[in-house]
């Protein structure tokens, strides 16, 4: 089974990678970019019967730091 | 009294706390292997070095958080062990669970490696018991992340236990409320970014650093 886990910032939690990147579109000219929040994207291939919260657990435990970031689960 | 030193794969200044250690305690510490899974007998201080564990993949400190060790010295907290994490020990301490809130990216985007001044919070702790509170200190600091995070009643609860040792002068990677190191609950764990193993002697440009360890040392061998 394969998943994907995104993993994004919380909310309110300042993200100064995502300003150098919107500061870099506007200096290649592109106008209007409101905001960037950069983020992560994890590709897992797993048994066939992992449990749904087998997957959660991976994700508390290790791929997202729950303290500043959110995450969610496409099952591909 | 025999003090451990934990090195994770990719540790820089696991020998600078180390030196730190033997100068003034006048035993060298154990040097203990990440992938150990229990800490030598005896042990009295534990500390976390500085450096780049596993390249920073994931997130800084993530990975040497789940190593074998972390276990035991998670353990070893609970029961009252002084724990110290200075700069990848701290980012360690916040992924393991030891001490809230988190280390991110500093605000101005670059590493920053320079003196910083910091203001001594809370002087009644065992790793800062040698300072005056409120007394200017200049500790080196070096990183990349050093930004520290948490929601703002974690930031109070912090403030009102007087859990903030230690305070940048001026924010110079921001840092919620100028933090630079905090303590947890117990008093036992203390977790900073500037490193206070490199300035020990004149040598370094002072030893206010040095102070830290003389304390902390004195008061895990009484």
């Amino acid at each position: 089974m394969k998943l994907r886990v995104v993993v994004t910032l919380k909310n309110g939690v300042l993200d100064p990678q995502g300003k150098a990147i919107q500061h870099a579109l506007g200096s290649l000219g592109f106008e209007g970019v409101a905001d960037v929040r950069a983020g992560k994207i994890f590709e897992l291939e797993v048994a066939d019967d992992t449990s749904d919260e087998q997957i959660d657990e991976m994700c508390r435990k290790l791929l997202a730091n729950t303290v500043i970031e959110n995450y969610r689960v496409e099952r591909q | 009294m025999k003090t451990a030193v934990i090195v994770f794969p990719g540790s820089n200044c696991d020998r600078d706390v180390a030196v730190a250690l033997r100068d003034v305690s006048g035993t060298a510490p154990a040097m203990v292997w990440h992938g150990e899974s229990e800490l030598p007998d005896g042990i009295g201080l534990i500390a976390l070095p500085g450096g780049f564990s596993y390249g920073d993949y994931l997130r800084c400190g993530a990975i040497s958080a789940r190593s074998p060790i972390m276990q035991a010295v998670v353990g070893a907290a609970g029961r009252g062990t002084p724990v110290i994490g200075i700069c990848n020990g701290f980012q360690v301490l916040t992924e393991s669970g030891l001490l809230p809130g988190a280390l991110m990216r500093n605000s101005g985007l670059n590493f920053v490696c320079r003196d910083a001044a910091l203001t001594v919070e809370n002087n009644r702790s065992i790793f800062t018991d040698r300072y005056q509170a409120g007394e200017t200190i200049r500790i080196p600091v070096a990183h990349h992340d050093g930004n520290y995070f948490a929601d703002d009643d974690t930031l109070d609860r912090l403030e009102g236990e007087g859990r903030v040792a230690f305070r940048y002068a001026e924010n110079i990677n921001g840092s919620a409320r100028n933090i630079a190191g905090i303590l947890n609950g117990a008093g036992n764990v203390l977790g900073m970014m500037p490193h206070p193993e490199r300035r020990i002697e004149a040598a370094h440009g002072g030893d206010e650093g040095r102070r830290l360890f003389e304390g902390l040392l004195e008061t895990v061998a009484a």
